[in-house]
This record gives C-alpha cells, sequence and structure tokens, in this order.
C-alpha cells in the first residue's frame, strides 16, 4: 500500500483532484458508451419487433417466409396493413 | 484458414461466433483492467519527479494506445471491404468509429489535466497531444463520411478510400508534428522519460493495456451485433431471433 | 453556369481509334482551362478570399511590424490553405452534375492520368495566381526579401500537394449535396503536414538557416502526393458515380 490511510489517497499530497478527475472521466465515458451500445442494441430490436408482423404479411406471399401455415394469421394482417396505409 | 475466412464474411455466422467470445471479453477485460487500476491507484510506489500525478499514467497510455491501435484497424478493415468486399469488415468500421472518438477523448482529456501539475498548463502544444488531436479530427472525418451517405455500400467504400488515405498520413503527420515540436518548443516540456521504470510501475500498466484491448474487443463484438440486426433485419434468421430468441439470445448473441 | 463546353475532340473517340493518354490528358487540361478562363467568378474568389483573409489579420492582431514580421509566413500561408481548400468543391462538382465525369471515367485512358490533368488544372488556376501574389502581401507584412523569396518557393511547392491531396477529399464528397464543411473536414488533417513544413522553411530561413533540406522534405512530399493522391481520388470518383 502507498498510502497511509484513506484521506491520504484522496488528497494524493495536492494531486489528488487531477488524478480522480481522470479516473472519473475513464469510468463516466466508458459508462456512458457502454449504456448507448445497449440502449441502442434495445432500440434496434424493438423497432424489429414492432414492425416484424407489418413485414411478414407484406411480403407473405412471395418470399420464403411464412410457409408453415400462418395462411389465416397473414390475411388479417394485410388487410389490417391495407387500411392502415390507406389512413 | 480460407474456410475461416470465407465464413467471416458471413454476418450470420459472425453473429454466433461473436455471442460466443463475447462473456469471455468482458470477464477477462474486466478482470484485468479492475486489477491494473487498483494495483495502479493503491500499491504501485510513488514516482520521485512527478509525485502521485503519474498515477494517471494507468488510464492515459492504454486509451491512447487503444485509440491509435483502432485507427489502424479500421485501416486495414478498409483495405478487406475494397478488395474482398466483405460486410462484416464495414460493420466493424460503422460500429467501432464511435468508441475510437471516445478513446481519443480520453486520451486528450487525461493527457491535459496530466498536464497541469507536470508542465503547469492544461494545454501545451506537445507533439503527442497535438497528434493526437489530429487523430480525432481523422475519426469525426470517418465518421462524418459514413453518415453523409444514405447508401450503405457508397458508404462503406468512401469510408475505406479515406481510412486507407489517412493511415498513410499518420506517419507524415507523427514525423512533420514531432519536427514542428522541436522547431518551436524547448525540450524541457518532454514527459520525462524514466529509463527504467520499475516493475511495480509498468506491470500494473501492462495489465490495464490488455484488459482495454480486451474490453474493446467485447463493446466492438457487442455494437456489431447490433449493426448487423440493424442492416440484417429483413433476412429471415434475424426475424426468427427477433421472434423466438427472447432477450436472453438478443442480449448476449447466442452465448 | 452557363452552357459547359463539349470535351474535346479525342475524348468521344470510339474504343478501338483511342488516341493516346498523353493526347487525352492535354484535351481534359485544355478544357478545364478555357472553362475556368470563362467562369472569371471561380477564377477571382480564391484569390479575393486570400488577399482578405490576409487583411484581417493586422486588423485583427496587430499591425506592428515585429509581429506581423514574425507571424507573416503562418498568415499567408494559412490563407493560402484555406482559399485552396475554398475551391475544391468545384474541382468535380459542375462534371459530376452534367455527366462529363463519367464520361472521363469512361474512357479507354487509366482514369487517374485523366484526373491528374484536372488537378493540374486546378492547381494552374488557384494555387499558381496565389503564389503570383504572396510578394505583395510579403511585403504588406514586412516580411523581408529573403523570407519572402523562400515563402514563395515553398508555396510553389506547397499548393499543388494541397490541390492533390485535396482531390481526394472533393472526389470523396463529390456526389454529396452538402458535401463543402465535410469536406474541410476530411482534407484539413491532410494538410497539417504541408503547412508544418511550409511555415517552418521560411521561419528556418529567417533564423538564417540553410533550407535546401527542408525543401527536398517538401518536394519528396510533392513527389509521394503526385503518385498516390490521383489513384485514390481516380479510387473515390469511382465510388461516387457508382452510387449515382
Amino acid at each position: 500500500m502507498a498510502f497511509e490511510s484513506f484521506s491520504a489517497l484522496v488528497y494524493m499530497e495536492g494531486h489528488g483532484p487531477y488524478v480522480w478527475t481522470c479516473y472519473g472521466a475513464f469510468f463516466l465515458l466508458l459508462g456512458l458508451l457502454a449504456w448507448y451500445s445497449v440502449f441502442e442494441r434495445r432500440q434496434v430490436v424493438r423497432a424489429q419487433r414492432d414492425q416484424q408482423p407489418l413485414q411478414t404479411s407484406r411480403q407473405g406471399d412471395s418470399s420464403d417466409w411464412g410457409r408453415s401455415g400462418e395462411a389465416s394469421f397473414q390475411r388479417i394482417q394485410s388487410s389490417h396493413s391495407e387500411t392502415a396505409s390507406k389512413s | 484458414m480460407w474456410q475461416f475466412f470465407h465464413k467471416l464474411g458471413s454476418p450470420k455466422w459472425f453473429y454466433g461466433i461473436a455471442g460466443r467470445f463475447m462473456p469471455w471479453l468482458l470477464g477477462a477485460g474486466l478482470l484485468l483492467s479492475l486489477c491494473g487500476i487498483v494495483w495502479g491507484l493503491l500499491f504501485a510506489p510513488q514516482d520521485y519527479l512527478q509525485g502521485n500525478s503519474y498515477r494517471i499514467i494507468f488510464i492515459h497510455v492504454p486509451t491512447a494506445f487503444l485509440a491509435q491501435s483502432v485507427y489502424m484497424m479500421i485501416a486495414v478493415a478498409g483495405v478487406i471491404t475494397l478488395v474482398w468486399k466483405m460486410k462484416v469488415a464495414d460493420v466493424f468500421v460503422r460500429s467501432v468509429a464511435p468508441v475510437g472518438v471516445v478513446l481519443t477523448l480520453l486520451a486528450l482529456f487525461t493527457g491535459a489535466v496530466w498536464g497541469k501539475p507536470t508542465w503547469g498548463a492544461y494545454w501545451v502544444w506537445d507533439a503527442r497531444l497535438t497528434s493526437m488531436l489530429i487523430l480525432l479530427f481523422l475519426y469525426l472525418g470517418i465518421i462524418g463520411l459514413g453518415y453523409a451517405y444514405s447508401d450503405e455500400k457508397t458508404a462503406a467504400r468512401s469510408v475505406a478510400v479515406l481510412a486507407i488515405v489517412g493511415v498513410v498520413n499518420i506517419p507524415i503527420i507523427k514525423y512533420s508534428v514531432d519536427w514542428w515540436n522541436t522547431l518551436h518548443q524547448p525540450a524541457t516540456f518532454r514527459i520525462t522519460e524514466k529509463p527504467t521504470m520499475p516493475a511495480e510501475m509498468w506491470v500494473p500498466l501492462l495489465l490495464v493495456v490488455l484488459g482495454t484491448y480486451l474490453l474493446f474487443g467485447w463493446i466492438a463484438f457487442y455494437r456489431m451485433q447490433t449493426e448487423i440486426l440493424r442492416r440484417e433485419r429483413r433476412t429471415r434468421w434475424v426475424r426468427e431471433l427477433v421472434q423466438t430468441g427472447g432477450q436472453s439470445q438478443l442480449k448476449t448473441g447466442g452465448a | 453556369m452557363g452552357s459547359r463546353q463539349p470535351l474535346a475532340v479525342p475524348l468521344l473517340d470510339p474504343v478501338n481509334s483511342s488516341p493516346g493518354v498523353w493526347h487525352a490528358m492535354v484535351a481534359v487540361l485544355r478544357r478545364d482551362l478555357r472553362l475556368s478562363v470563362r467562369q472569371k467568378q471561380d477564377l477571382l474568389n480564391p484569390l479575393l478570399f486570400f488577399v482578405m483573409v490576409v487583411a484581417l489579420f493586422p486588423l485583427g492582431v496587430s499591425p506592428e511590424s515585429s509581429f506581423l514580421g514574425e507571424a507573416g509566413a503562418g498568415i499567408l500561408w494559412v490563407g493560402a490553405l484555406l482559399a485552396t481548400m475554398l475551391s475544391l468543391d468545384h474541382l468535380f462538382r459542375f462534371d459530376f452534375e452534367d455527366g462529363t465525369l463519367e464520361q472521363i471515367a469512361l474512357q479507354p485512358q487509366p482514369l487517374f492520368l485523366l484526373v491528374l490533368s484536372k488537378i493540374l488544372a486546378h492547381w494552374l488556376v488557384t494555387g499558381l495566381p496565389l503564389v503570383i501574389l504572396t510578394p505583395l502581401l510579403g511585403l504588406m507584412l514586412y516580411l523581408d526579401g529573403n523570407s519572402v523569396a523562400v515563402l514563395c518557393l515553398t508555396l510553389l511547392i506547397g499548393t499543388p500537394v494541397l490541390s492533390l491531396i485535396g482531390s481526394v477529399g472533393a472526389a470523396l464528397t463529390v456526389g454529396l449535396r452538402a458535401g463543402g464543411v465535410l469536406l474541410s473536414l476530411l482534407v484539413i488533417p491532410l494538410y497539417i503536414p504541408v503547412l508544418i513544413f511550409g511555415t517552418g522553411t521560411v521561419m528556418a530561413a529567417g533564423s538564417g538557416a540553410d533550407v535546401s533540406g527542408h525543401l527536398a522534405l517538401m518536394a519528396a512530399m510533392l513527389v509521394l502526393a503526385l503518385v498516390l493522391a490521383p489513384l485514390a481520388a481516380a479510387a473515390a470518383l469511382k465510388i461516387s458515380l457508382s452510387a449515382s
């Protein structure tokens, strides 16, 4: 241990403010970066989840999506999306 | 070897493999860098010249190191984008450039704060600080150009050209800034090079450097996964993942 | 903008009867020069900008001869750098918008050589006039004769480098509507070495040192830029063209 007491560690013979500002900025910025990355991921997933039923119905007939007997579900969705696009 | 290289071109495969590595990267990275930081802050001996302010080195050097090597990685990814047109390389550039900006800002900030007790001024036109400032501009240019094009392919290839041009210039910039610095400033402003740094100082520093590299790997993989999800949102596997995968799958990428 | 001058004969020839590379380069150069001469505004704007920026420093900082004599070289270099940067946006823009650039890219001659002659034309109408104007402004900033001579020499070597490096940025942003600000962000970091060596050479000359080594370094930069910049600019142009 290079310091005798906790207050000596905080004070660091006058250099404390500089050292602790740097470490504060380090953890703050990296934390913000990590938080923002998680936030972005959530946003992408949420947008995808909200949009997915619509896209499914739009491409229902042509694409490879929904081959597995979801026809009735899709039909309802597609009429729904049509009215939505008209309004 | 070549099979691995071809697989790397597939975003889906990359998404899965990244998810397998990420927990290890995060765990080991946190462990190493926290150990190094605690060691450096609490146990490393005091520097006889600079006193305790030298303890900033344990975050200043890793961020500066990483900021520079991330730019190199971006340039390498740029070459891969142009030559092999690999999607994952461009995803890397896109996801990692903001991380580079944060690291450069941190290196600049810690350098400036360190300058106050050492040189007596927050900002000194020191060769290293100035090169880092230019590096920040290079990063901002890459991000700006990437966002300026709405077409992903064009953006990817333009950014790749810019990154390569920048990397060719980095040695010239470094050399010129060093030269300019010796011309304008007396050598008194140099950080005192400690010829024999005791092991109690460089071992924790090495730990933090390694740890931040691993943490960078984690955040890069995580952001790349997000970017892949965004870009591949019309593909079947992403739809299935979103619909069936649930939170855990999407959070850690199938770990 | 008025009507654009059609390309001179050789560029539109079919592939098999295509003229030599040299012929095509000269044709592009002549066409660009003729266009600039006809649009006098493009020719004058960078020069006016240069003079005004330089005039702002004595007004804004200090008219003392001691200050201006010391800072004059830097002021002139920064002014020349900014003026060149201001004119870069026009380097490819009009040709891009009216489709000429696409025609040039389709020529059998290598694109980077044709780009090189466009850059040369750009330097002849912006960089060279700046160099010619420099002695006059140098005298107004109390630079001594020797410094003015060295300054002109560094600008003569340095402004082509500025045009060459700038062409890469211009080619990357030509497809963007608001490319101007972005262009300066891309180009300024790459300009820094040129600026440092340019002003450093003049300062060394001012303190009586031998500057042949400095000039050789700048010339090396010019050669490097001459070899690499047209290649990068051509690659960037191809990307911009394929996007539109």
